[in-house]
């Protein structure tokens, strides 16, 4: 199996937040606790598109590099988990995400700080699988129970997909070529400035306007 | 004897000075094909079998979120 990934088609998100509050829902999320966000960029502007953004479980994480205790571990599948008994709540993974994807709750009298909790790809944590414990300290996992995580099943218009990377970009590289349109926005077209599907021939170097 | 009574309590005042390990790192996690017990788990695969579960998460995946096999045009 490849590395499980997230990948968000930004032509049919319609910015219902449903990803959010699915994930909200399953994990029993505190208040002020978001692991998932859906992200407007232009907004206002027509031609507006909105992504849905949560902890991408990067192939090299910045937050696995920094953090002071090592409270970080990827699974087989590259989720990229941590140990919240081990977690001393210090932000610097906040601060090396680029995604915002590290959440502090505030707790006590004077909010203070928590200890971090981050979109685990619904895979629980380092407690024994599917125990009230790993539900406490990180939601469910459902990795264990055979699903995928949840924002992604419940996404009404299929725009956020999630599993097996080789599934998701299959299902991605399909819908591209269908809507021949697409690769422009998010890919290797747009990375590389190659000729994609769908997509047009790049303005060649030195070219007479 | 006096010496040696003298080297016990020596040693034993000087276990004050030893320190706990404080191994950094998280705990060993399960494997997540391994299954969970709680009763949710979705039917069609054999936990501990990763060929299995492999399988029904890709099914799962084009069945809840591939529509072009869905409603195929």
């Amino acid at each position: 199996m490849a590395r499980m990934k997230f990948i968000c088609d930004a032509e049919r998100c319609i910015e219902c937040n449903g990803c959010v509050t699915a994930c909200k829902n399953e994990h029993e999320l505190p208040w002020g606790v978001n692991r998932r966000r859906v992200v407007t960029l232009n907004d206002g502007v027509p031609g507006e598109k909105s992504i849905s953004v949560a902890c991408m479980h990067c192939s090299d994480a910045p937050c696995m590099a920094v953090c002071p205790v090592n409270c970080f571990y990827k699974t087989d599948e590259g989720v990229v988990l941590h140990d919240k008994d081990v977690c001393i709540g210090c932000g610097y993974c906040s601060y090396a995400c680029p995604f915002g994807a590290p959440q502090f709750p505030g707790q006590g009298t004077f909010g203070m700080r928590g200890k971090m909790d981050k979109c685990t790809f619904c895979a629980g944590g380092p407690e024994a699988n599917g125990s009230q414990a790993e539900f406490d300290k990180y939601g469910r996992n459902r990795l264990a129970e055979g699903k995928l995580p949840a924002c992604a099943e419940m996404c009404s218009t299929k725009a956020l997909l999630a599993g097996d990377g080789d599934v998701v970009a299959d299902i991605f590289r399909n819908r591209v070529v269908k809507r021949n349109k697409g690769a422009e926005v998010w890919g290797w077209g747009t990375a590389y400035a190659s000729q994609q599907v769908g997509q047009a021939a790049p303005a060649k170097e030195g070219a007479k306007k | 004897m006096i010496r040696f009574f003298l080297l016990c309590l020596m040693g034993w005042v000087l276990t004050a000075c030893s320190e706990n390990d404080q191994l950094l790192g998280s705990k060993k996690d399960a494997v997540a094909y391994a299954g969970t017990p709680n009763g949710f788990a979705a039917p069609g695969w054999k936990a501990g079998d990763k060929n299995s579960w492999e399988q029904q998460l890709r099914s799962r995946g084009q069945y809840g979120m591939n529509d072009h096999t869905r409603a195929p045009d």
